[in-house]
């Protein structure tokens, strides 16, 4: 028998495994994280993997900590991630509404369970859909993730810090319980073959240096803490020296600079899979490890004769409006399976504008939808 | 006295500064940035970090690498600073209802962790900026907008609060004693792991009034008069000391320092910062 | 009798009444009676017997005097 070399970066691992291995690939430099149910394989991964590549890892005293020492490290030059689920993910927003009025780039990961409060820390949800889009205070700019498989978990986990570099928005990768922990074959990418973003220094002396300017690209250069640069940064609404203001014009004009940079990026960020038949009548929306039950029930469902297409976001926020529009357009109803009470099909009837009648199918008991909940909806769709 | 030209660490132009006429911040501020200046830091260097409250605002009056973040937080955010780069010198400035209420968790973790932070906590007793409402600080029976009987409760000895925890370094000094204060500061810089500072700081406007002390002045004296240096406390009866501050340095000891016991992790994993 | 030895220059102190609130504490605590309040502002009267102590530039929380 011929012996085959053994490629090392084929390996069978769990969606949380693969999010801490491709963070690594992506340049994590920074960690810090408090421990929770379905999440905690992320940060104990972390633990070992980060010192031995010089980066550093911390468990602080609780999640709040965590997003603090995450916004503190990447002032200071580290590309930083925590690590959360639904309860921790509730305690971190104050710090995330904080990291998106300062532009500090980050990645926040959520292995979504059940809730709402302890909820089912062992179980799937796609519970917090609109925690991740709105769950800090204020108007702000977020980015949103959604895998679907481990394989994907490395590719969006990388992605994320691509964003959030580039962009200066918090970005979050939401995973879900099922996600987080199921075991599969993947291939590991090479670091040295990774290339993302890397957040723009400045191009300008000190003296000339505004940290919040007004850019024709209305991203400002970043400086790091210790690099010359002694710029202020606060939580307080600023104007282009970083400094508070009461100024009614340079306020508005500094939060439409933050949130416009999602609209005019938006087909830089979204991301959208598509399948499925040109001339479907039914269309079915879905995201996470449900994409997967519903792209099986697409499946069955053609098997029988139904014409189907697919669309599943890879990006939930910014939400991919335009393409679900196009998809309401095309078909008469759109099933939405989510493991949530209708999180998600709310934003899709906003999005159709009547085009279309939004079909939910819903799971809230910590069990997943199966293939067959979701044809038996699109069999019963098109009668 | 010191002859060290502490206006090369003031943005000038932020001035004057938000606080009260007679608020000991300003005082203590210039405590730091004379010690600060005596051991010689680099303002490129050095990061000040603040959380939410009176005291916080500092950091926009001080020409270094400043972050105001949120309530109670400082220290952790501070913390990521530090580990992202242990080359800075991180000094964090916060008040006893940042540090030692909202942000109460935090404060006694870094100690124990023992993280190389040099942070100085005013303590004026009171929330000053939320217009005086009763602090983990507040004396029992002084009023306060939210202690309209006067306070029920029982104070935080926060200096003793981070010894317990433990903290390498702790001092107490008050605003008056401005030119020793600046020294305990000093001696916290300098020191490898966290250093607290506890500085009493009157608040003449909103604790003050409130508590019949109708000037600045008069608060300043009652930090004079009860002021009693960590020697002769030593030879005070609990009873005796019940309404002083205990003023010097209380803890100095040696101890494993967080970031340079990671550096020694990283190193013997082979992995390269 | 000056406090200022006869090779010395006399001391200059600098009030900066922009930024003076006129809280009192660097002339309550002049160990030599140099200030004094003036329309709410400090101002120096006796600059003769300052011994450049800089107790009130310690003391003044608001960078608003200067000895030198």
């Amino acid at each position: 028998m011929p012996v085959t070399k053994r490629n090392p970066r084929v390996r069978v691992m769990t969606g949380n495994e693969a999010c801490a291995e491709a963070a690594l690939a992506a340049g994590l430099k920074f960690f810090g994280g408090y421990p929770i149910t379905p999440s905690s394989e992320i940060a104990e991964e972390l633990s070992t993997k980060l010192p031995a590549s010089g980066g550093k890892f911390i468990q602080m005293e609780d999640e709040i900590a965590a997003m603090g020492s995450v916004i503190g490290a990447s002032l200071a030059g580290a590309k930083s991630m925590t690590a959360t689920s639904g309860p921790g993910f509730s305690l971190k927003q104050e710090n995330i509404g904080y990291a998106c009025l300062t532009e500090v780039p980050c990645v926040i990961v959520n292995v979504m369970r059940g809730g709402p409060s302890t909820g089912l820390p062992t179980m799937p949800q796609q519970s917090d859909v609109m925690q991740a889009r709105w769950g800090t205070h204020g108007d702000h700019p977020i980015i949103v993730l959604v895998p679907q498989s481990v394989a994907e978990t490395v590719e969006l986990t990388i992605r994320a810090f691509h964003l959030t570099e580039k962009y200066r928005i918090p970005v979050i990768l939401l995973m879900d319980e099922t996600v987080g922990h199921i075991s599969e074959k993947i291939t590991l990418p090479d670091p040295a073959e990774v290339k993302i973003y890397e957040r723009q220094k400045p191009t300008v002396s000190p003296d000339e240096y505004l940290p919040y300017k007004h850019t024709e690209s209305d991203i400002p250069e970043m400086a790091s803490f210790g690099t010359g640069y002694r710029f202020h940064v606060t939580g307080l609404c600023h104007d282009q020296t970083g400094f508070p203001t009461n100024d009614p014009v340079e306020i508005e004009k500094q939060m439409l600079r933050i949130n416009r940079k999602l609209e005019r990026y938006r087909d830089d960020i979204i991301e959208v899979e598509t399948a499925g038949d040109a001339d479907a009548e039914i269309g079915v929306f879905a995201y996470g490890s449900t994409a997967r039950s519903a792209k099986r029930a697409m499946l069955m469902a053609q098997e029988k004769g139904i014409k189907v297409s697919f669309l599943r976001p890879r990006t939930m926020w910014p939400f991919p409006d335009r393409e679900v529009l196009a998809m309401g357009e095309a078909v008469k109803k759109i099933v939405v399976p989510e493991m949530n009470l209708g999180q998600v099909a709310h934003e899709i009837e906003w999005a159709v504008r009547g085009k279309a009648e939004v079909v939910k199918v819903n799971k809230i008991n910590g069990e997943p939808i199966s293939p067959i909940e979701i044809l038996a909806a699109i069999e019963k769709a098109v009668q | 006295m010191d002859n060290f030209d502490y206006t090369t660490f003031l943005r000038e132009k932020k001035f004057p500064l938000i606080w009260c006429a007679g608020c000991g911040h300003g005082i203590i501020m210039k405590a730091i940035l004379r010690a600060v200046g005596r051991v010689g830091w680099d303002q490129n260097d050095t990061v000040m970090v603040s959380g939410i409250g009176c005291s916080s605002r500092m950091p926009g009056y001080v020409d270094m690498n400043t972050l105001h973040t949120t309530h109670g937080r400082a220290i952790p955010f501070a913390t990521g600073v530090k580990m992202a780069n242990p080359d800075l010198h991180v000094i964090v400035i916060t008040g006893d209802g940042d540090a030692t209420a909202i942000g109460g968790n935090h404060f006694i973790h870094a100690a124990r962790r023992n993280i190389d932070l040099t942070v100085v906590l005013l303590n004026n007793t009171i929330y000053g900026m939320t217009g005086g409402q009763v602090s983990p600080t507040t004396p029992r029976g002084k009023k306060a907008s939210t202690a309209s009987f006067g306070n029920v409760e029982a104070p935080f000895n926060i200096s003793g609060l981070a010894q317990a925890a433990g903290a390498s370094f702790v001092a107490r000094g008050t605003a008056y004693g401005a030119v020793q204060l600046s020294k305990y500061i000093e001696k916290g810089l300098l020191k490898k792991g966290l250093s607290v500072i506890e500085a009493m700081s009157p608040c003449p406007t909103v604790f003050g009034r409130r508590n019949k002390m109708k000037s600045p002045v008069e608060m300043y004296d009652e930090l004079r008069d009860q002021s009693v240096p960590v020697k002769k406390a030593a030879t005070m009866s609990e009873v005796e000391l019940e309404d002083k501050i205990v003023t010097g340095v209380l803890t100095d000891v040696d101890k494993p320092e967080y970031t340079a016991e990671y550096a020694k992790l990283i190193a013997k994993l082979g992995g390269s910062a | 009798m000056s406090k200022t030895k006869d090779n010395e220059a006399p001391p200059v102190i600098e009030i900066n009444a922009e930024w003076c609130k006129g809280c009192s504490i660097c002339i309550e605590y002049c160990p030599q009676d140099v200030l004094a309040l003036e329309n709410g502002i400090a101002v120096v009267v006796n600059l003769d017997d300052c011994n450049r102590c800089q107790l009130c530039d310690y003391r003044c929380p608001d960078y608003a005097i200067t000895v030198k």
